[in-house]
């Protein structure tokens, strides 16, 4: 990747990650992250990884960012009114940056010099390598991963699956004495327990 | 260097002239096409000066949708109503526009071109990932759409943008099964390639196409393709009758326009790419580099320019047969209701997607020993 499209390319992920966490309107925020998965997508395609890149759009960009607005209006979240608030929160968001701030640093340091860094296979980033690597050499922690999915897609449906009592056919009382009623009886259709 | 450059540019500029020509023509289309179906003249008022009268032709009504519209639209006043995200509300039709219109730049319009000494590739950018970079672009432009419903500061606006980008989303996975069975029938994500492998004949005299290979797959990215462009059947997002215009309804003049040229962009998309899968894309029946060759032994040689304008011709004829197509669909069916249309989706589409998806995968491994 030339060296002008990378500058280019990080200075816009990081503008967009400080839009993700100095925004109020977390409509904003969302789309500042959204911004900033499709620009690491744009970087993985220039470093070779083609398909990680496009995977990376679709999957993040295309799906779960989308989900996020989702949640965000269906919980109806405003606008975060005061900065002073949610201390407990900062607080321990700023133990875990630190922490990752540290762990980014003794991956910098451990990098291997220009020198000692191999050339890539031909075939790195097609589809057909990531699939041959993803199958055999990492082919338990491939399936292991999707059977944590799926046991998080069951958990999620067994928590939002409400039994809904049977629909019953019920006649209105009759009314004795009474008058009448104006309008024709006709029967309604009632939950059980309502 | 520059003359790749050139080539290039060219291709870029052919292919969005040709899109936005064909928007606007199906618009057309489909005004005149509702209206022959509904038994109505459909627009026949702007003239230009009464030339037409003049010479005593019928007013077919292209100057109604191709001039007399686009201007009325772009010259009206730009609303943005109280309390909506300025920023946002600008953004989000362009935001929905250019991610359909970027997707084209796949569109294999031919094989290849001799001009002189050069070779060209009738594809405007021949990516060996395409239909990979088809999937993200269609999964960005959900965010138009539903941005456009929430800075409106609307709420019927804001319900449709939700049930637009849930129906998106929806259907996106059964098109995603569709196209991965295609890209497993054919050993391959780029669209070129796909498009030549369909060249040639069985047992003498049928085209190779795709669809003869995968029947369900067809049908799946038809339905859920039409479910992507967001028009009837699949217009909950736009519910006149419940949501006012759904995400569009604070929009109007040049901003609408956008939106709906998005819809019909769509549309073309669509066709595009069932075309490119099914339908042989630019293969024409019979049709090799070198001229025909017919069933029975026939052969009639042509030059390369004749070969290539027959197969860009044959692309986009298919295309506007595909476009018309969805146009019927449109005018003949009536509104699916919510709950229709998340079981068509998850309970029809996706599992039938996904057994297509297994089968396909195991008669190509039997079959072809890869």
């Amino acid at each position: 990747m030339p060296i002008g499209i990378f500058v280019f390319l990080a200075a816009l992920a990081l503008i967009a990650g400080f839009g993700v966490i100095l925004q109020s309107n977390p409509i904003h925020c969302v789309l500042a992250l959204a911004l900033v998965l499709m620009d690491l997508g744009v970087i993985f395609m220039g470093l070779g990884a083609v398909t990680v890149g496009f995977l990376q759009i679709i999957v993040y960009v295309g799906a779960i960012m989308v989900l996020f607005l989702f949640v965000i209006w269906l919980l109806n979240i405003q606008a975060d009114p005061g900065a002073g608030r949610h201390l407990g929160l900062k607080l321990f968001g700023s133990i875990a940056a630190a922490a990752m701030a540290a762990e980014f640093a003794v991956i910098i340091v451990r990098t291997p010099k220009i020198s000692e860094i191999r050339t890539l296979p031909a075939d790195f980033g097609t589809v057909a390598a990531l699939a041959r690597s993803l199958f055999t050499d990492y082919l338990i922690a491939f399936e292991v991963t999707s059977v944590l999915l799926l046991a998080a897609i069951v958990g999620a449906i067994a928590l939002a699956r409400r039994v809904a009592p049977p629909l019953v056919l019920v006649a209105p009382a009759p009314s004795r004495g009474a008058p009448a009623p104006a309008q024709p009886e006709v029967p309604t259709v009632q939950r059980e327990s309502a | 260097m520059t003359t790749e450059l050139v080539i290039g540019a060219v291709k870029a500029i052919v292919i969005v002239l040709l899109v936005l020509g064909l928007t606007t023509l199906m618009l057309w289309f489909e005004r005149k096409g509702a209206a022959l179906i509904q038994d109505r003249i459909g627009a026949n008022r702007a003239d230009i000066f009464g030339i037409g009268k003049r010479f005593g032709l019928p007013n077919f009504g292209i100057i109604n949708t191709v001039l007399a519209d686009p201007i009325k639209m772009f010259t009206k006043e730009d609303f943005v109503p109280d309390g909506a995200d300025r920023f946002l509300h600008g953004l989000a039709p362009f935001l929905a526009l250019f991610p359909v219109l970027v997707t084209f730049a796949v569109a294999p319009m031919g094989d290849i071109l001799q001009v002189g000494s050069h070779t060209i590739d009738l594809q405007p950018a021949n990516l060996n990932v395409a239909a990979l970079y088809v999937l993200a672009t269609m999964g960005v432009g959900v965010y138009g759409i539903a941005l456009g419903g929430w800075a409106s500061n609307n709420r019927w606006a804001l319900l449709g943008g939700i049930r637009a980008s849930a129906q998106m989303i929806s259907y996106e996975i059964a098109m995603s099964l569709a196209i991965i069975a295609v890209v497993v029938c054919y050993g391959t994500l780029d669209l070129q390639q796909m498009c030549r492998s369909q060249g040639g004949v069985w047992f003498g005299f049928l085209p190779r196409w795709g669809i003869l290979l995968q029947p369900v797959s067809f049908v799946i990215l038809l339905i859920a393709g039409m479910a992507e462009s967001k028009r009837v059947p699949f217009d909950l997002p736009e519910g006149e009758s419940e949501l006012v215009a759904g995400y569009f309804t604070e929009y109007s003049g040049g901003k609408q326009a956008v939106f709906m040229m998005t819809d019909f962009a769509e549309v073309l998309l669509v066709s595009v790419l069932i075309v490119t899968f099914f339908f042989g894309g630019w293969q024409v029946p019979w049709l090799a580099r070198d001229g025909f060759h017919f069933p029975g032994g026939a052969h009639l040689g042509l030059p390369n320019l004749a070969v290539a304008s027959l197969q860009f011709v044959a692309f986009w004829i298919k295309v506007v047969i595909f476009c018309c197509l969805q146009i019927l669909i449109r005018w003949t069916l009536p509104r699916f209701r919510y709950d229709q249309l998340m079981r068509l989706g998850w309970k029809g589409l996706v599992p039938l997607g996904l057994i297509n998806l297994v089968v396909t995968a195991f008669v190509v491994v039997v079959a072809g020993g890869k």
